[in-house]
């Protein structure tokens, strides 16, 4: 069987963002960039499977050149090939979901794994719209995952609690923390995924429906106020809370 | 000229950063207070491929050129000595002489185990009175009826007594060439009778590592476990201390980046009279001069493991790296400590360790006189 794992490239979630000259990119300067943490969820759960009952897992990203090192770091982790979706443009999320929806139709694959969302930008929609554009059955924000045969049985997080679903194959699963334990790309990782092929694809980004205009930092927050050093501050310390803060 | 490293060098500096900040940090400051070897992590350290990662694959290895093992022990050093110590001598010192000097079926026998983290090995050869000068060396061997009888002692021996230690390569006298002593390379597994090992404590570095006393009393082992030639002793030493010099500057390199770094986010972050100290230019400057030593021993270092890799003669440069990065070890784990301050002194803080962890750098493998010595003949001195 052969599982798609689609994978971002995102800044390290340590960074520190700066808006860069055009407004519309982060300064890429110092940053260090990585495998989107959910995507190495959506990855191990692809190479759980790989190791139960094999599986050509092919990984799919899309973006300019410097995504190839995070796809070389899913190599490395046991993936077995990767695919480049190459283009500079600026897309929005159902445009790259297009893309890869494509792409998926070509490496027909009917079980395809992302993470719920990528870090940056955070919408948290392209595995649905993946999903519903090639017609596949759909589960997302998975932390538990089963199938047997073509059947799927998994559970999603939902507010307060779990939700136990049932579907079948062809299926695209959105990752969510917990789903596993992502292992380590071992330095045996590293030396083979060497020898195992990115293809580059050049692609054109379709028409995109949502415009970015501009990035914008979120405001400055405030500095702290002391009311008091003493039990007296106690009453202005509740009443800031209730009525300006509105916590209590 | 080109200065970058391949992206596998760089996947494998992310990776080993990764392992050592997630699974060496978090127990280092403990093991080291209580003086404990982690048969976890070393099991762990295997698992990652980090042991006899130089070697070719049909020997367990990953065939990775020298500067990517140097970046790895210079990873594990940022954030722990004692892990990088096991790891290079493991690898330096234990893998390196089997590998260079042993036979297929010694190779063949031993490195397979030597590469998946489940067994250690030691290279023995300083004495309680042959230190800098190993021709002091006592332990002797003789051949009686195809086996080698060995008596004597060895001291300071890195991973020499673990529960993983599978053996030993011991240097010993085998006989007299004229009036010289010549020295000759003797394999001996753990285990073997009139073979003891005994843990030394109460170190006051690299206290997670073991190091060892190895004793010899009529411990015979068979002929065909010696390595290399008889009387081929010094030669297998001077080899295996070259190439062990590189991962010696290695865990030098690695810590002063681990103290710099220590450093540099204290200075950040500490307030003295309103601002941050790093504000102040006694402080910056101390800062600026321990990012230059570093950058100035990792183009040495690394330029030293090119020419390794390049099969071109790199013995001046491993002594100059060895010496070098060690001492620059101690330039920068003594300011880090300094910018720390009181702090500084206190074991809940990282650099207090790391500034222990140091001096061992200027004296093990080659004390920093005795690397003056090497680079001085290089020179024509």
């Amino acid at each position: 069987m052969k599982i798609v794992v689609c994978v971002s490239h995102v800044p390290d979630s340590a960074a520190k963002i700066n808006i860069g000259a055009d407004e519309k990119n982060i300064d890429k300067n110092g940053v260090s960039f990585i495998l989107n943490p959910y995507d190495e969820f959506a990855l191990e759960e692809a190479l759980k499977i790989k190791d139960s009952i094999g599986a050509d897992v092919v990984l799919v990203s899309v973006g300019g050149d410097e995504v190839k090192e995070t796809i070389r770091k899913g190599l490395a982790m046991g993936a077995d090939s990767g695919i480049l979706l190459k283009t500079n443009a600026y897309r929005d999320s159902i445009s790259t979901a297009k893309l890869i929806a494509e792409e998926i139709k070509l490496q027909g694959a009917n079980l395809v794994f992302l993470g719920k969302q990528s870090i940056d930008g955070d919408n948290g929609v392209v595995g649905q719209l993946v999903a519903e554009i090639l017609g596949f059955n759909s589960v997302s924000v998975a932390v538990s995952f089963n199938l047997n045969g073509d059947k799927i049985v998994a559970e999603r997080e939902i507010e307060g609690g779990r939700e136990v679903v049932e579907t079948s194959l062809p299926a695209v699963i959105t990752a969510q923390k917990g789903l596993n334990d992502p292992r380590y790309a071992s330095l045996k990782g590293i030396m083979a995924a060497k020898k195992k092929v990115i293809d580059e694809k050049e692609v054109t980004v379709s028409e995109i429906g949502v415009e970015l205009i501009k990035l914008k930092k979120p405001a400055q927050k405030q500095a702290g106020k002391i009311l008091g050093k003493d039990s007296s501050a106690v009453p202005e310390l509740v009443r800031l809370l209730k009525e300006e803060a509105k916590v209590i | 000229m080109d200065f970058n490293l391949t992206d596998q060098q760089n996947d494998i500096r992310k990776t080993v950063r990764d392992f050592a900040e997630n699974e060496v940090k978090p127990l280092a400051k403990q093991l080291d207070e209580s003086e404990q070897f982690s048969p976890e992590l070393t099991k762990k350290m295997g698992e990652l491929g980090l042991f006899g990662m130089y070697l070719p694959e049909e020997y367990g290895g990953l065939g990775t050129d020298t500067i990517s093992y140097i970046i790895a022990v210079e990873e594990l050093a940022r954030v722990d000595g004692s892990h990088a110590a096991t790891l290079a001598a493991h690898n330096s010192l234990g893998i390196g002489p089997l590998y260079y000097f042993g036979t297929k079926a010694q190779k063949e026998k031993y490195l397979p185990q030597l590469t998946t983290g489940d067994k250690l090995w030691a290279f023995g050869l300083t004495e309680p009175n042959a230190g800098s000068d190993s021709r002091g060396t006592k332990t002797n061997a003789v051949l009686e009826n195809g086996n080698w009888i060995i008596n004597g002692s060895k001291i300071f021996i890195t991973n020499g007594s673990t529960d993983f230690s599978l053996g030993a390569t011991v240097q010993a006298i085998t006989g007299m060439n004229g009036d010289r002593k010549e020295y000759s390379t003797i394999i001996v597994e753990n285990g073997t009778p009139g073979f003891k090992t005994v843990t030394m404590h109460k170190k006051m570095m690299w206290r997670a590592s073991i190091t060892s006393e190895l004793y010899f009393d009529d411990c015979k082992v068979p002929e065909e476990n010696l390595l290399g030639a008889v009387g081929q002793g010094s030669k297998i030493m001077l080899s295996t201390l070259d190439n062990g010099r590189l991962s010696i500057a290695a865990m030098g390199l690695g810590l002063a980046q681990g103290a710099y770094e220590m450093a540099l986010e204290h200075a950040k972050t500490r307030q003295q009279f309103g601002k941050p100290i790093i504000k102040f230019q006694t402080i910056a400057f101390k800062l600026a001069d321990m990012a230059l030593k570093i950058e100035l021993g990792r183009n040495l270092l690394y330029k030293a493991c090119w020419l390794k890799d390049s099969k071109k003669q790199f013995a001046k440069e491993a002594a100059m790296a060895k010496l070098y990065c060690s001492e620059i070890a101690k330039e920068v784990a003594d300011e880090a400590v300094q910018i720390h301050g009181g702090y500084g002194l206190m074991k809940e803080y990282d650099i207090e360790r790391f500034y222990r962890d140091q001096r061992l750098l200027q004296i093990g493998e080659g004390t920093s006189e005795i690397q003056r010595l090497v680079i001085s003949r290089h020179i024509g001195a």
